[in-house]
């Protein structure tokens, strides 16, 4: 057996693991997402935004569908990581693979794809309750499917660092409550940044989030704030570097070796 | 004074002494951050096949040293080679050849036995049907395959440490580990898992055990290290650690009570109760010699035990000197 097709069967091993992980208990992992997304096409596209009217040409409710269903697989995507490299190093049984001849980065590949496993489930759950209130069609399905692969990417790399330097459960709620939840709702999820004065309109643009949401909206609606191409460029400068800086954290052991 | 050259290998057949040994570790050494230095420069070899002790009181770098070898801690200096494999430059062919069966619980609580065992055989790169033969082959060898869709939490301890021993196991190492494999199970199944161990070695596979129950050492193992401070200070084979006992020390229980010690030479006794006695041999006699004495004073034994673990004793003898056992002499 080569060292490939073992390597496989590792990162099989792990994502397996990982989405009966999160669907053994999916009234956790998944339930809660679909309620509190159809809580907000309720609330503010139906009975809230008949009275704002169009955005960016598109009735507000179809404006703010990519929004929502993005800051839903952020938000789930980072979860399952961030909960579960965690919950192994707080149970010690992160052992379990680091004793193994696994290499570093198919240990997080694993993770990683699945927190995507369950980001997709979350996503796909999302926008079938979206159907239900509006009749949007995906305008690229190819730019859909790459910017939700990449963004979903992109936060469980942010998760697995913010396990890896976790030491306690309230450690893994910091970031997604004080940093990730703001940049989500800031990021344009509910408003067009053209709304914006001029000055947070540029303090926007510093926001990771912005592109993502604006390249996801482009897939299902056609339209962005930003051009397509820089926000590829951006989030892929992320996913770069935090490969990078998980690969080293690894490699030196932090949070998870003596 | 710790002990840096090779060990012994009097045991060994020829054969043995020139194979690639199953773990060699040279200068090893950890200080951790803070400055407390755990190992300090621990030169160890064990031979393939044997059976080893590691032993050491709390603190002593044990765990740290099986950390290292198993590359949960990282080191600060010195090499380790587990069946000539380097840790640093081959990790992966290390890891292959290891099994670790550690103190601590490292399962998740929630999932079912077999899925443990399964689990490890993936993160090994085994394929699942692969797996799923060895694995069940593994929890039945372990008399856990009744078990194997019990959640790990709602098992005794004796059966999670079993577990731990069958996860160990299905990737078939040739090195396995274990550290304090016996802690808190019944002697029942202390017993069994001991039974279990030899045959594991008689089949090939080399063990190192560390171990608080040092009658657990003196039954399995044909080695011993004693680790003390960070430094390995002995390194002998069990037998010869064994002969160094000066004197041996029998609780003797009486029919009948007698009122007064009998004096009888080479044997010096100690009333416990009218119907018990002490009695400690010195290596120059033997207990034929000591029936055969109370036999002609009219005394006669109804059932005999060794009142401390021989190896206990050598063990207070190493790690605290001659003063502590004199204290546990005088207790």
């Amino acid at each position: 057996m080569s060292r490939w097709q073992r390597y496989r069967v590792t990162l099989t091993t792990i994502l397996v693991k990982e989405v009966l992980r999160f669907s053994r208990i999916w009234v956790q992992t998944v339930l809660p997402s679909v309620i509190t997304t159809a809580l907000y096409f309720v609330i503010f596209g139906r009975l809230i935004g008949e009275r704002i009217g169009p955005m960016d040409g598109y009735p507000y409710l179809d404006f703010i569908v990519p929004g929502l269903v993005l800051m839903a697989v952020i938000t789930n995507t980072y979860a399952n990581v961030v909960s579960s490299f965690y919950s192994s190093k707080f149970s010690r049984f992160i052992e379990e693979m680091l004793v193994s001849p696994a290499p570093n980065w198919v240990i997080l590949a694993g993770y990683v794809a699945g927190g995507v496993a369950r980001g997709l489930l979350v996503g796909v759950a999302v926008i079938t309750v979206a159907m239900l209130f509006t009749d949007i069609r995906i305008h690229s399905v190819g730019i859909t499917l790459v910017v939700f692969l990449l963004t979903a990417v992109l936060f469980a790399l942010a998760g697995f660092i913010n396990a890896i330097f976790a030491n306690s459960f309230d450690d893994i709620s910091i970031v997604p409550t004080f940093i990730l939840t703001p940049l989500t709702y800031l990021g344009g999820v509910f408003y067009s940044i053209d709304l914006l004065p001029p000055f947070w309109q540029s303090v926007s643009l510093a926001n990771p989030i912005l592109y993502m949401i604006n390249a996801f909206r482009y897939g299902l609606l056609g339209v962005s704030d930003i051009p397509l191409g820089v926000a590829f460029a951006i989030v892929m400068v992320f996913i770069v570097g935090l490969t990078l800086v998980c690969l080293h954290l690894l490699r030196r052991g932090v949070g998870i070796k003596t | 004074m710790p002990v840096t050259s090779a060990p012994p290998s009097t045991h060994a057949d020829g054969a043995r002494s020139s194979r690639v040994p199953a773990l060699a570790v040279r200068g090893l050494t950890k200080t951790y951050r803070g400055g407390f230095q755990a190992l300090k420069g621990v030169d160890l070899t064990v031979e393939e096949g044997d059976f080893f002790a590691l032993l050491g009181p709390n603190g002593a770098g044990k765990s740290t040293l099986i950390g290292i070898v198993t590359s949960l801690v990282n080191k600060s200096a010195g090499t380790v080679e587990v069946f000539g494999h380097d840790l640093d430059r081959d990790p992966e062919a290390v890891k292959t050849c290891l099994g670790l069966v550690p103190q601590e619980y490292n399962f998740n609580l929630f999932l079912p036995v077999l899925e443990v065992v399964l689990n490890q055989a993936g993160y090994y790169g085994i394929p699942r049907r692969e797996a799923m033969r060895r694995a069940e082959r593994s929890l039945r060898q372990l008399d856990l395959w009744g078990r194997r869709h019990t959640e790990m939490r709602r098992l005794s301890g004796g059966l999670k440490r079993r577990t731990m021993i069958a996860r160990a196991l299905v990737h078939e190492p040739r090195l396995l580990i274990l550290d304090e494999p016996t802690a808190g199970v019944d002697i029942e199944i202390r017993r069994s898992m001991w039974e279990f161990l030899r045959r594991l070695n008689r089949e090939g596979t080399t063990i190192i055990l560390t171990t608080h129950y040092l009658e657990e050492a003196e039954s399995l193992c044909r080695d011993v290290a004693i680790i003390n401070r960070g430094e390995i200070t002995e390194r002998v084979e069990m037998g010869e650690m064994l002969a160094r006992l000066r004197t041996e020390t029998f609780v003797l229980n009486l029919k009948g009570r007698i009122a007064e010690l009998p004096q009888l030479d080479g044997f010096v006794f100690q009333h416990l109760d009218d119907g018990t006695l002490e009695v400690e041999i010195t290596r120059d006699h033997t207990i034929n010699g000591l029936f055969e004495a109370l036999s002609r004073n009219g005394i006669e034994v109804l059932s005999l035990r060794n009142k401390q673990n021989r190896l206990e004793r050598l063990f207070l003898d190493m790690v605290d000197g001659r003063e502590a056992a004199a204290r546990e002499d005088a207790r």
